[in-house]
């Protein structure tokens, strides 16, 4: 059966500007432009054209950036508000999480406030009796239950709020956002919730951002992209597809942030004197030029350019260098920091022994990394050429970043290549989610050892 | 719309329990609490009985004694009519929280309003009673029973009312001004403070054509003045027209109910 139908779904809402200049009603009356106004022919397109079916009982996440209508379209399900074309079908009770405690008043206690929440919710006055007491001991609140709602702490508050509209029963339930409620341990009952309602054959419609949630959680993914649907179906394919479309823009953002900053210091005429003491303090960009850096680039095992790298890849750093005259008392340096400042990695061809003799013309260096062995996260990268003494030609102070991207969440700096072994009293198992996502990590460890 | 209306049959316990709640709310934290239902009434009637005593002495006309009586007798209904209108027309705006997050018939906001309000009216009650024992004027029980019926058609009206500007408030944030003082002229053209046979023949008509003037009147024949009520007729014509204003009311603002979300 379906639970929900969602057929050519738009939602058009008016634009602010023009409601600001329509909020007063001589403003409506006296100019005659009232009937046009009122038509919507402009406005802003936060659903262009959704179609899609949820069957009963299964879970679905709904991922997509900040404005891509995720929202909208959950409370367009719920009923709050109607699409501006399409239509939109519910089998089954609905309860929506969109705002915990929405209907809650600050004057009265707790428990006046879920038994009018509760009915808010669909519930009867016996209804809400019946599930009283299992309310307050999820939320928590036992202690605060007669007291004024206003005097609760805010996580009080949303849990109390999530509490109520769990125990409605529904047959669908529409989550937005709302999981960062309360402290790890009430997060883990919450979690633990929606398995009990997705065993009980209940139908799920999550939005969030946290996509381990969906991997974890959902039987299907469907991914917003301004107002359309980009994919749909396998969580994990989906999800993928969407990291590698975020990390796509955070490319091109790279690309348009990091680039003006370069090509400033590379305009700079050559003034030694001048770049020693005034670069040093601003920029990160100093020394002689008696050499210099003239491009750096990032370039993947295809040779091609890119700023974003999957743990394990590989990794090539090219210097472009220019000699202002033959020089043979010189070294090429790399560092790798992440986002804090902390050193991870750095060397130069001096300290590792690496025999230059002479350059006397433009030349590409190649820092090669078979394997990027850092965990994800941005980093930032320094590049130098100076004299073995260390006196600096050209130096690039955290001028270029990178982007390292994993499927793993593992922490820390460096992710040293490895393998998880087990003997004696361990059984692996692979009959619920937690030990099959294990099993997936293993596979991840199995081919990273391979390679 | 009928049906939507049927539905809010399913949502009279939420009704009843917000109504209540806006009781509670309203007082908690005052020292004198419900109290206030009892004194606001009392204070305006002194107020009025000031002015037509001390600053304009002369000016009450024969055959309306006692006149704190006679204008109470009208000032009860009026403060819940007049203050169900002013908070209706900001109950979906304070309560937008509700419509914008929670699925639940955004008409329940403006009929809690009017049904707290009637409340407030029937604690209000007892010092009437008690100015009727005071002065001693005989209300015979079966003109008594007119009294809900009276309540009753005042409630159609003042919810009807309250759909309409509750629902445009939401679009004209002006229709709160503008409503401030449309009922402060109204109060002075409903026969409250004076009697309606006070007034020249030429605003006979426009009291008339006044609703509230039969309400009032109606109110005024059943508690004030002795003898059966005789003019049954005007409460049978702002019967018609309150079912008709309800009627209106429901229908304006179940059209604009799909759109209140998104403007508010």
């Amino acid at each position: 059966m379906t639970a929900i139908q969602i057929h050519e779904v738009r939602k058009v809402y008016r634009r602010f500007s023009r409601r600001r200049k329509f909020a007063t009603l001589k403003s409506a009356l006296l100019s005659r432009k009232l009937l046009r106004n009122l038509r919507v022919n402009e406005g802003f397109e936060a659903l262009k054209d959704v179609s899609f079916n949820v069957e009963t009982g299964r879970a679905v996440g709904i991922i997509g950036r900040n404005g891509s209508g995720k929202s909208t379209l959950l409370k367009l399900i719920a009923g709050i508000g109607k699409p501006t074309m399409g239509k939109i079908r519910v089998n089954g009770r609905i309860s929506a999480l969109i705002e915990l405690g929405a209907g809650f008043h600050p004057e009265i206690s707790g428990r006046e406030n879920i038994f009018i929440n509760g009915m808010m919710l669909g519930l009867s006055r016996r209804e809400v009796a019946s599930q009283f007491d299992a309310i307050v001991a999820f939320a928590e609140l036992e202690d605060f239950i007669d007291a004024p709602v206003k005097t609760y702490s805010s996580g009080m508050y949303m849990r109390l709020g999530f509490s109520v509209a769990i125990h409605v029963d529904p047959d669908i339930l529409l989550i937005d956002e709302v999981l960062a409620v309360g402290d790890e341990a009430f997060t883990h009952k919450c979690l633990d919730k929606f398995s009990e309602f997705r065993r009980r054959g209940k139908t799920i419609v999550l939005v969030t951002h946290s996509l381990d949630l969906i991997e974890r959680l959902c039987d299907e993914a469907i991914w917003l992209d301004q107002g359309l649907v980009k994919a749909q179906g396998d969580p994990r394919r989906v999800v993928d597809a969407y990291r590698l479309d975020v990390a796509r823009v955070e490319d091109q953002q790279f690309v348009a942030t990091k680039r003006p900053s370069l090509t400033v210091t590379d305009d700079t005429p050559e003034d030694d004197v001048k770049h020693e003491t005034e670069d040093e303090a601003g920029p990160g960009r100093w020394g002689s030029r008696e050499v210099e850096i003239l491009d750096v680039q990032l370039l993947g095992c295809d040779g091609q350019i890119q700023k974003t790298f999957e743990t394990g890849d590989q990794m090539e750093i090219r210097l472009r260098v220019r000699p202002s005259y033959p020089i043979t008392d010189f070294a090429f340096g790399i560092g790798i920091f992440n986002a804090e400042g902390v050193s991870c990695y750095g060397t130069n061809t001096q300290i590792e022994g690496v025999k230059l003799g002479e350059l006397y013309s433009e030349a590409d260096v190649s820092f090669i990394i078979n394997s990027l062995d850092l965990v994800a996260g941005t980093y930032m990268l320094d590049v130098a050429v100076h004299r073995q003494n260390g006196a600096p030609y050209d130096y690039h102070h955290h001028l270029h970043t990178c982007r390292v991207t994993s499927q793993v969440n593992d922490v820390g700096i460096f992710r040293p290549r490895h393998r998880w072994s087990f003997s004696g009293g361990v059984k692996i198992t692979l009959d619920n989610e937690i030990s099959q996502r294990k099993s997936e990590e293993q596979k991840t460890f199995e081919l990273s050892d391979t390679e | 719309m009928f049906a939507n209306l049927r539905l809010l049959i399913r949502y009279r316990q939420l009704i009843q329990s917000l109504a209540a709640r806006e009781l509670k709310a309203r007082y908690r934290g005052s020292l004198l609490g419900f109290f206030w239902s009892f004194v606001n009434p009392l204070l305006l009637l002194l107020i009025y009985s000031f002015v037509f005593t001390v600053v304009l002495p002369g000016t009450r006309p024969e055959g309306y004694e006692p006149y704190a009586l006679f204008m109470l007798c009208g000032l009860l209904p009026w403060t819940w009519f007049s203050s169900s209108l002013l908070e209706s027309s900001n109950a979906l705006i304070t309560g937008g929280n509700l419509i914008k997050k929670v699925l639940f018939p955004a008409e329940i906001l403006p009929i809690t309003t009017v049904l707290a309000n009637l409340a407030h009216f029937c604690l209000g009650l007892p010092i009437l009673a008690v100015f009727l024992i005071y002065y001693g004027t005989t209300v015979s029980f079966f003109e008594l029973l007119w009294f809900p019926i009276i309540v009753v058609v005042q409630l159609l009206l003042t919810l009807g009312l309250a759909f309409i500007v509750s629902a445009l408030t939401v679009y004209f944030r002006d229709v709160r001004d503008l409503l401030m003082n449309l009922l402060t002229l109204w109060f002075f053209l409903t026969p409250i403070i004076y009697p309606a046979s006070m007034a020249p023949p030429w605003a006979q008509t426009i009291l008339n054509l006044n609703p509230f003037t039969h309400l009032a009147i109606s109110y005024q024949e059943v508690l004030f003045r002795p003898g059966p009520f005789h003019e049954v007729w005007r409460l049978v014509i702002v019967g018609g027209i309150s079912v008709l204003v309800f009627l209106i009311g429901y229908f304006i603002f179940d059209r604009l109910r799909d759109t209140l979300a998104d403007e508010i």
